[in-house]
């Protein structure tokens, strides 16, 4: 049978997703990040989540209403605290969600560790800081590097501009953002696409996220260019 | 007796309190212009965004921005509004001719494996050995890191701009710093806006110094020995 990843509806793509998955939930800012899918999230009811974002949701919607409805156990990010953070804020302070702070590149690099095979890493960030307290630290030819661990997600959530029934990904300018690592690094990866094309319409040059990566496609339309959404 | 250990008990003299120095966009506009054509360059948010708009149309400096973007151009207008093109801060910006764009993990290998000439931070304090502290004031409550620990220890060269003094009068130059480390020992410069000053192996050298002060005003100003230029 023809390959199709592309699913009917927003319930089909959340199916399966269990209690106490990690899921990385792509994004940066109100840009690219994948809105409909964390709604459905919501809907589907999985609880005592790991999230891993660059940030922790604002306004009420969205990421902040996963985390409003009690979902979330902990919150891994690179910057949780902005304009609007009220939910992140509020269970902080009611001490109802763990936080674990991280570097934004090394953020991205421990996904990129997990999608390439790679179970941990040096890096200079962060070393000699608050962040890098109780870390492995090695030296290598003069310079102090600390230890990082791969992230592994059961569940990415990710938002593509194109995207054909193969799972191939491309990506419209500051939306790509997280997007292409966090799609490596998870054993489910689910994304929403602005549109749907045929195969072959995104030639092998224009494919930013090869379908290997790609488990779902659900076809989410809201705009040309879209309104970044809150 | 030496000038260090006095200066950092010692309150500005009377006469240092009136002399306000450079404007931000002066600060700006001096940074700017020791930037040659050709250079790969990060500027972090607040004072170093100024820096953008202070560097000639016609001399050839590549801004990158990290959620992806290499060849930012200045803020959207009405007439050229995309909201899906934003940059670190999330403000809608313009990409240049011959920009491109790339994902978080690539953004931040690009940071963190060295390949820009520069990168320009505020920051709250910096001390004589080169250590800085730009990310939050406290540990009190929960702070934000984003890129600052990645562009830190990644860039080629580390600049700060930032206010002398706090706006109570304190020195930000420091024999050490007081508040959470960015990074240790990685600043090259800081411009202020009384001073051009570089960090050597012996501590901060006077580049140059605001035509209004004196240098035992300035020396009172800082909270670590400055030494003149030989």
């Amino acid at each position: 049978m023809a390959i199709n990843k592309i699913v009917q509806n927003l319930a089909d793509a959340m199916a399966g997703i269990k209690d106490g998955s990690t899921v990385l939930v792509g994004g940066f800012g109100a840009v690219g990040q994948p809105n409909q899918l964390i709604d459905a999230l919501t809907e589907q009811g999985a609880t005592d989540l790991t999230i891993v974002a660059n940030n922790a949701g604002t306004g009420r919607a969205g990421l902040a209403g996963l985390m409003a409805a009690g979902r979330v156990r902990k919150i891994i990010c690179s910057f949780p605290r902005s304009a609007g953070s009220v939910v992140f804020e509020e269970l902080q302070a009611a001490g109802k969600l763990e936080l674990e702070l991280v570097a934004q590149g090394t953020l991205a690099e421990r996904m990129r560790a997990a999608g390439a095979g790679v179970p941990a890493f040096y890096t200079a960030t962060a070393y000699g800081t608050y962040i890098g307290e109780g870390k492995e630290v090695r030296e290598f030819k003069g310079r102090k590097y600390i230890l990082e661990e791969a992230i592994k997600a059961d569940v990415a959530l990710i938002e593509a501009w194109q995207a054909d029934r193969w799972g191939n990904l491309r990506y419209r300018t500051s939306g790509r953002n997280f997007n292409p690592v966090m799609a490596t690094a998870a054993d489910l990866t689910i994304c929403q696409t602005q549109h749907v094309v045929e195969l072959g319409e995104l030639g092998p040059d224009d494919v930013h996220t090869p379908g290997v990566y790609v488990d779902r496609v659900v076809h989410i339309p809201y705009g040309d260019p879209p309104p970044a959404q809150p | 007796m030496s000038v260090a250990s006095t200066a950092t008990a010692a309150k500005p003299a009377p006469e240092a309190n009136n002399v306000k120095g450079w404007s931000r966009q002066q600060m700006a506009q001096r940074l700017a212009d020791d930037i040659p054509e050709g250079w790969y360059v990060n500027l972090g948010i607040g004072i170093p965004l100024l820096v953008g708009n202070a560097i000639p149309d016609d001399r050839e400096v590549v801004l990158q921005s990290e959620n992806g973007i290499l060849g930012m151009g200045p803020l959207q207008t009405k007439d050229n509004l995309d909201t899906w093109i934003v940059n670190a801060g999330k403000q809608n910006v313009t990409l240049k001719t011959g920009a491109s764009i790339v994902s978080h993990s690539d953004s931040f290998a690009m940071i963190r494996g060295g390949h820009l000439d520069l990168c320009v931070l505020g920051s709250f304090e910096v001390a004589q050995n080169g250590d800085f502290a730009n990310w939050t004031t406290s540990l009190k409550s929960v702070p934000a890191v984003g890129g600052a620990m990645d562009l830190a220890v990644g860039a080629k060269r580390i600049w700060l701009i930032m206010e002398h003094t706090s706006k109570d009068g304190k020195p930000r130059l420091l024999e050490q710093c007081t508040m959470p480390l960015t990074a240790p020992s990685v600043v090259k410069r800081v411009y202020t806006n009384l001073a051009v000053v570089d960090i050597s192996e012996r501590g901060f050298e006077l580049v140059e110094m605001n035509p209004e002060i004196t240098f035992e005003a300035l020396q009172a100003r800082t909270g670590g020995k400055l030494h003149r230029p030989s």
